[in-house]
């Protein structure tokens, strides 16, 4: 018989107008890694939030080796070995690798840091977790990869017991992603108890040994992964059949709207060349810091770029701002919701409006009848859940939130949209109606650019795939003779003769 | 899947509704408790000549809180206010005395120049990419030189008649300062809740780099707002110069600090992104209502100063803790 480490018992979060978790009963091993998966919404973060002390629940027990618990802020957590990684980054960027680890308790010798102390301890740390990372740099100057190393190194300095993961593998791509998997291996040989919440259910079946599924606040099921196929676990995920993962219809590609030609910015794009077709799902693929995102930026005018051409329809433009790209037809979802896709503080429905507004406003006068009815058009397509239009966005869970970035593109009628990462955070079901909705804009004419961490998304949406390196178009891949290994090859750097060079 | 949106839609905007309304009340009650406790302490509080001339003191000071809120509201700040209404006002002062008394040009271009000094802190700040606090720190030495200069040292006194209806006039019971307070009031409530340049003036408040990817054009609205907040800022001038008949070198003199502290006292989030005007205005209300009850009680200016700033810290405290109630 397993060891119980924590358990629930009818545990109920309630909000203003929600039932975050209702009567939610279940137990986690010592020693196991456990997967919590369930729809957007379906309570998942809310469920640790509650055990690291950041809501108090409403109603109902947490047990913690036997003794029922209720921790009134993550810093009582901590002390009793509960650590955390939460769903964004919770990092200083301005401060070392070091301090950042120890940040809240740091070492002191008398009243002053101790520098040599804590830089040693924060070696050790990452010595155990086996990366190479300088305890000296500063956080800003790494990327998302190391970041996710240092979160997990500063949630095992308190010696955590039972340590969460919230959606840790969000922002990374595939090879970094094997380096998380070796630590959690690492971490769970050492005894640590681990629960991970993930979109991706093929690392649930990768890395997990039990899962357990929430759907609508409630508890569905606990199952060993290994007895669970996996469209059952989709089905008690979103209540229902969800058929085709990815529904890609084909469609004749039309003529050029957008070329790109020699783009060139210094040390971060080199001479990109990218020709893009009505009706065309392009696809672009590489590692995180490829530039990938870097690309999309500069062709939607935020970013400065220094040589080359930009073409829209045939003609030469210079877009210097993004109101210049959408007066041209352009879209771009930026990659990180909270800072860049969303204001925070305002409502679903403000923000749903916010590019559209000045097309439904007479002498500046907003058409509030309107607007509320293409928000709602929106929460309905999107299928967003919120108890009101009227709530503030930073009361949605991750993936409602990333649906109502993409309900504001949608919302506009563009002829280029230029994708980052439009599934990142977002659940099994709700991918599928995102690319249907892909498939809806491009069967309407409009051109897609669609930059990616996940292959299997890449692999079975594009039309055509470009792989980026280093600030380079490493090759291009036909979505024939495309397959997993000869992307990651040519993302890594490996040589493949299938692919042509442009 | 179940359609969940209908049935609890009015339910959770009834609950939104009641702490919005909170968050109001919250102010409006202390500005209330606190009427009430100086109409016990001193009667002549509720005399109707009294309360006629607190509210046309705060017009002079809110006039100015109604555009310092739209700049608060994108996260940005003034400090120059002050020294625009020392300057516009002897600028007007000397349209009106020395450079052919005209009435119409004695309001235009003053009006004109301070939305122009506004438009000047936005522009440098937005285009430049330096903090408003800096240029605005500038803009409100170089300003309160540039009254002295023009003024050449002497206050300029003796206006018509009819320029002094700005501040000293009445419309029925009403002075003509409060109705141009409340007027603004009203005008800002509006193109903050029902226009276009309303909403992003709190998208860009609320996450400027979102808004600015949403395709907003940020620099243009700030520039507005600075603009809105150096014009409004004249017409406190104007009021003021109109009132004092004279234009005073010391006018406006410390006037940031109030303005600033109406906004915040009102609700409005140095943040940007969350408040609005109708806490302006009880804001305003708030910091006139404690000075007059304590002159009326013959506190010493020194005390005076203590209690007010204590009651500004007591106040954010306070809305502070409502935040953290909303939210939980
Ligand atoms: N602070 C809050 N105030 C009000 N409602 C909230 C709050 N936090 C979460 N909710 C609501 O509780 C429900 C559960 O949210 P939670 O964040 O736990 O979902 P999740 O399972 O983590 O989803 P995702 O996969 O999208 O991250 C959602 O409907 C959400 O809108
Ligand atoms: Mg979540």
């Amino acid at each position: 018989m397993e060891e119980v480490i924590l358990e629930f018992d009818k545990l109920t979060k309630k909000f203003p107008g929600v039932v975050a978790l209702d009567e939610v009963s279940f137990d986690i091993f010592r020693g196991e890694v456990h997967a919590l998966v369930g729809e957007n919404g379906a309570g998942k973060s809310t469920l640790i939030k509650i055990v690291t002390g950041v809501y108090q629940k409403t109603s109902g027990e947490v047990f913690y080796q036997g003794k029922s618990i209720n921790f009134r802020s993550p810093h009582d957590a901590l002390q009793n070995g509960i650590a955390a990684i939460y769903q964004e980054f919770n990092l200083i960027p301005a401060l070392t690798v070091a301090e950042n680890i120890f940040m809240g308790h740091h070492f002191v010798r008398g009243k002053f840091v101790d520098w040599k102390k804590m830089e040693e301890e924060a070696r050790k740390l990452l010595d155990f977790l086996e990366v190479d990372i300088d305890v000296n740099s500063r956080v800003r100057d790494l990327g998302v990869a190391k970041k996710q190393v240092i979160e997990i190194a500063k949630a095992l300095s308190h010696n955590a017991k039972v340590l969460i993961m919230d959606e840790p593998t969000a922002a990374l791509a595939q090879k970094e992603i094997k380096t998380l998997f070796r630590i959690i291996r690492f971490l769970k040989e050492s005894g640590v108890t681990i629960i991970y919440i993930s979109h991706r259910l093929e690392e649930v079946y990768e890395i997990c040994d039990r899962v357990t599924v929430l759907r609508d606040g409630k508890f569905v099921a606990t199952k060993p992964v290994k007895e669970l196929k996996v469209e059952e676990l989709i089905r008690m995920m979103v209540g229902r059949e969800v058929g085709e993962r990815f529904p890609r219809v084909s469609h004749t590609i039309g003529e050029e709207v957008l070329r790109v030609e020699g783009l060139t910015r210094p040390g971060v794009l080199e001479n990109i060349n990218i020709s893009l077709h009505q009706r065309e799902i392009l696809g672009i693929a590489g590692m995180v810091g490829s530039g990938r995102t870097e690309l999309l930026r500069a062709i939607y005018g935020v970013d400065p770029w220094e040589e080359g051409k930009i073409f829209i329809r045939g003609e030469e433009v210079k877009i210097t701002s993004p109101p210049e790209a959408i007066s041209l037809g352009i879209a771009l979802l930026p990659e990180e919701r909270k800072t860049q896709g969303l204001i925070l503080l305002l409502s679903v429905l403000d923000n749903l409006g916010l590019p559209i507004l000045p097309n439904i406003a007479n002498a500046g006068f907003i058409d509030e009848d309107r607007l509320k009815q293409i928000g709602e058009e929106m929460v309905e397509a999107m299928n967003i859940k919120t108890p009101s239009l009227y709530q503030r966005v930073m009361y949605l869970s991750g993936g409602n939130q990333q649906k109502v970035v993409l309900g504001k593109w949608f919302a506009r009628k563009c002829d280029i949209y230029l994708f980052d990462e439009p599934t990142r955070g977002i659940d099994v079901g709700a991918k599928v109606e995102i690319y249907q909705l892909m498939n809806r804009l491009v069967s309407e004419g409009a051109a897609i650019i669609m930059v990616s961490s996940e292959l299997p998304e890449i692999l079975a949406m594009s039309d055509r795939i470009l792989v980026m390196r280093e600030g380079k178009i490493a090759g291009e891949v036909n979505r024939e003779e495309a397959n997993q290994e000869l992307i990651l090859n040519l993302a890594l750097g490996g040589k493949n003769h299938y692919a042509r060079t442009p | 899947m179940p359609e969940p949106l209908e049935t609890k839609k009015e339910k959770v905007s009834l609950v939104e509704r009641f702490f919005i309304l909170w968050d109001r009340i919250g102010i409006l009650l202390a500005f209330i408790v606190v009427c009430i406790l100086f109409g016990i302490l001193t009667p002549v509080f509720f005399n109707p000549l009294n309360i006629l001339n607190v509210i046309r003191q705060v017009s002079i000071i809110g006039v100015i809180a109604v555009g310092m809120t739209f700049v608060i509201l994108l996260g940005g700040i003034d400090l120059s206010v002050g020294s625009v209404v020392a300057f516009t006002g002897i600028i007007a002062a000397g349209f009106q005395v020395k450079w052919g008394g005209s009435l119409f040009l004695s309001i235009v271009i003053p009006l004109l120049i301070g939305g122009g000094i506004g438009f000047l802190n936005g522009f440098i700040s937005t285009k430049g990419g330096l903090h408003p606090f800096i240029v605005t720190l500038g803009t409100m030495s170089i300003f309160r030189g540039a009254t002295l200069l023009v003024a050449k040292g002497r206050p300029i006194s003796g206006m018509s008649r009819s320029f002094r209806f700005i501040g000293a006039g009445m419309i029925g019971p009403i002075p003509f300062p409060v109705i141009l307070f409340l007027g603004s009031v009203i005008i800002a409530a509006i193109i903050l809740r029902r226009t276009v340049f309303g909403r992003y003036i709190y998208a860009i408040g609320g996450n400027e780099e979102a808004a600015l990817l949403s395709g907003i054009r940020v620099d243009r609205y700030k520039i507005s707002a600075f603009t809105i907040l150096g014009f409004l800022s004249a017409l406190s001038g104007l009021i003021l110069t109109s009132r004092l008949n004279s234009g005073e070198l010391v006018a406006g003199e410390g006037y940031e600090l109030d303005v600033i502290a109406s906004v915040v006292i009102g609700g409005t989030s140095m943040m940007g992104g969350e408040g609005g005007v109708y806490g302006t205005l009880i804001g305003a209300l708030l910091i006139g209502v404690i000075s007059n009850g304590l002159n009326l009680l013959g506190v010493q200016p020194y005390w005076q100063m203590i209690v007010r700033g204590s009651i500004i810290i007591l106040a954010v405290l306070m809305d502070k803790m409502k935040r953290r109630f909303r939210t939980a």
